[in-house]
């Protein structure tokens, strides 16, 4: 176990240290510096552009760059924003609580309800009910989020009045924990809806795939001779099995919902790192977009690593190889 | 092409397979045939008594901001969308049969620091990568983003080749092939690559569903196609100014979207139970 988990571990380092250093290169691959589009519509002098130049050492060679904006990055430094003039670092850590919120509650959402739907779509295969919720599965996740999220903000939000149309708190909301707390609710329903939505189809359909896989081998049916309730051999019995291989798909869901915050965040104006990535995307401030995509990465990375380990520890056999 | 065809029958013969790709023969009709029967998507038909007009029998989908047909605009946005999808995933496909075929078939070293590209190409999601890209240069041509999505789409395509090659290259027919002399060249594109062709078709067609998507939340997010041009993502864009006067506007670009990625997901789906029975 030592030394898979070694291994394991140099493999997820070497794997990040390959993304930061392939972004980094990535940014500077099409013509046009990161400058210029800060310059237009601004009256800027030669000399105030050199100043700006300087100051984000755009004037150094590449490799320079990368140097210092690597030596930056393993201090926990990732730059300064140009829109905000304030540490990259600092801004994420504020925004940090909101994403990891509503992340929080969609995956909450994909694990209860995404996993019950699943069960039930494998129990009944090939039933009506398994082929409209396939369907709709596959609808939601061909729905546009922020198209989606648009549509419900105007619809529920604006021509019902039920919940806000966006945002994360209202300012004339009542003081005290309960109040706060439902009013925080009420603004977390509509994104938490939304990008629940487009990503859960993924953790319906492989709940699925393993539920099918495993009511067909035969301690189930030696659990059904025994005369065991159909409840019980579907929940206690088959489940339990099932719901490893869906554990696995955490590593490739993550960036769907990363991806999907990033609309989701922006068109609810929740204040979390994806409206924070998109206003960078709106504001040309590169070092904070740069900033918001290497954390993106560690987080893929550790969430892989993590559920490996956790894939490890619950079964043995995948140390040996 | 007799495979290609007894693919194509058995999607049809699948119901949902059946409705996916009869929707995407409507759609590329529709796209190709629009401009015979449809006002220019271009026309202004007047700024002040039509703009933002409710659907009509003269503009069944209602009219923009811009008083621009509506329904004018979605159909030659199918056309760019369709477009871009289609030659940015035939260009990830071939970078990705072209990575992964070198990878398995070559193996050691080239395998390794390819596969570990990929692996750091992978951590990043894709609209990542692109937002990177794409936010710092002037202004990109369409050219230009069609390349980039399909060079930013390749990895998992090449480690999905590789992983067949490295299983097919130890078939028996294949060791037969060797023994009797086949050149390296034939190995590859007599057997490997021919081999592979079902798993890629099936990645290519879901493909195009995701580049859809990329490319609509590209557009909606400004870094995509550039206005004038309409595209489904753009036309949503603009809408969220208008959302509560005219939610027309924003609506019917977004279910165009929704329909297409599904129907496109559905004909994948189908394909996959066709040419891959062990993952039905």
């Amino acid at each position: 176990m030592g030394r898979w988990l070694l291994r394991r571990t140099v493999q997820a380092a070497v794997t990040l240290a390959v993304a930061v250093v392939l972004l980094f290169l990535l940014m500077h691959v099409l013509p046009g510096d990161p400058l210029s589009r800060l310059e237009e519509g601004r009256p800027l002098t030669a000399a105030q552009t050199e100043a700006l130049r300087a100051r984000y050492g755009l004037d150094r060679p590449l490799l320079s760059q990368l140097g210092t904006f690597l030596s930056g990055l393993a201090r926990g430094d990732l730059g300064t924003s140009i829109e905000y003039g304030r540490p990259v670092s600092t801004l994420i850590v504020e925004r940090l609580p909101a994403t990891l919120l509503l992340g929080g509650s969609v995956l909450l959402l994909n694990f209860t309800v995404g996993l019950w739907l699943g069960v039930r779509q494998a129990v009944r295969k090939g039933s009506t009910e398994d082929r409209w919720l396939t369907t709709l599965s596959l609808a939601g996740y061909a729905t546009p989020s922020f198209w989606l999220g648009l549509v419900l903000a105007w619809l529920v939000g604006i021509e019902w009045r039920l919940l806000p149309p966006a945002g994360m708190r209202d300012p004339l909301a009542e003081s005290g924990f309960l109040a706060t707390a439902g009013d925080l609710l009420r603004h977390l329903v509509l994104p938490a809806l939304t990008l629940s939505v487009v990503s859960i189809a993924g953790t319906m359909r492989y709940q699925r795939d393993a539920m099918l896989e495993t009511l067909r081998l035969p301690y189930i049916v030696t659990a059904r001779a025994k005369g065991l309730s159909e409840e019980r051999v579907t929940w206690r019995h088959a489940w339990r099995n099932a719901l490893f291989p869906v554990l696995t798909l955490f590593g490739l869901w993550l960036p769907v919902l990363v991806t999907g915050s990033v609309f989701v965040e922006a068109v609810f104006a929740w204040p979390g790192l994806g409206s924070l990535a998109a206003a960078a995307v709106g504001n040309r401030d590169y070092p904070l977009l740069m900033g918001a995509t290497v954390l993106v990465a560690v987080i893929v990375v550790g969430a892989n690593l993590l559920t490996d380990l956790a894939y490890a520890a619950l079964d043995p056999r995948v140390r040996l190889t | 092409m007799t495979a290609g065809g007894g693919a194509l029958r058995g999607v049809w013969r699948a119901s949902s397979g059946r409705a996916g790709l009869a929707f995407l023969l409507f759609l590329v009709l529709l796209a190709l045939a629009g401009p015979l029967f449809l006002p220019d998507p271009f026309r202004q038909f007047g700024l002040l008594e039509l703009a933002d007009a409710r659907p009509s029998a003269e503009h069944p989908f209602g009219t923009d901001q811009l008083s621009r047909d509506v329904l004018s605009r979605v159909v030659s946005g199918a056309r760019v969308s369709l477009a871009v999808a289609a030659l940015a995933v035939a260009l990830s496909v071939t970078l990705g049969a072209g990575v992964g075929l070198v990878a398995g078939y070559l193996g050691g070293a080239v395998d390794g620091v390819l596969m570990r590209l990929v692996d750091g190409a992978l951590a990043v999601p894709r609209l990542f990568l692109l937002l990177l890209v794409l936010a710092v240069p002037e202004r990109v041509p369409l050219v230009a983003l069609i390349v980039l999505i399909g060079a930013t789409g390749w990895f998992a395509t090449s480690r999905l080749v590789r992983a067949e090659v490295l299983r097919i290259r130890e078939e028996a027919y294949v060791r037969a092939a060797e023994a009797l002399g086949a050149s390296r060249r034939r190995i590859i594109f007599r057997h490997l690559l021919v081999n592979t062709a079902g798993p890629l078709l099936v990645t290519a067609t879901l493909g195009v569903g995701d580049v859809i998507l990329l490319e609509a939340g590209l557009s909606f997010l400004g870094l995509g196609v550039q206005p004038p041009t309409p595209s489904w993502g753009g036309m949503i864009l603009d809408a969220r100014s208008v959302l509560v006067t005219a939610p027309w506007v924003g609506i019917f670009p977004g279910i165009a979207i929704t329909l297409t990625v599904l129907a496109t997901n559905l004909v994948g789906d189908a394909l996959r139970d066709v040419l891959d029975p062990r993952g039905a």
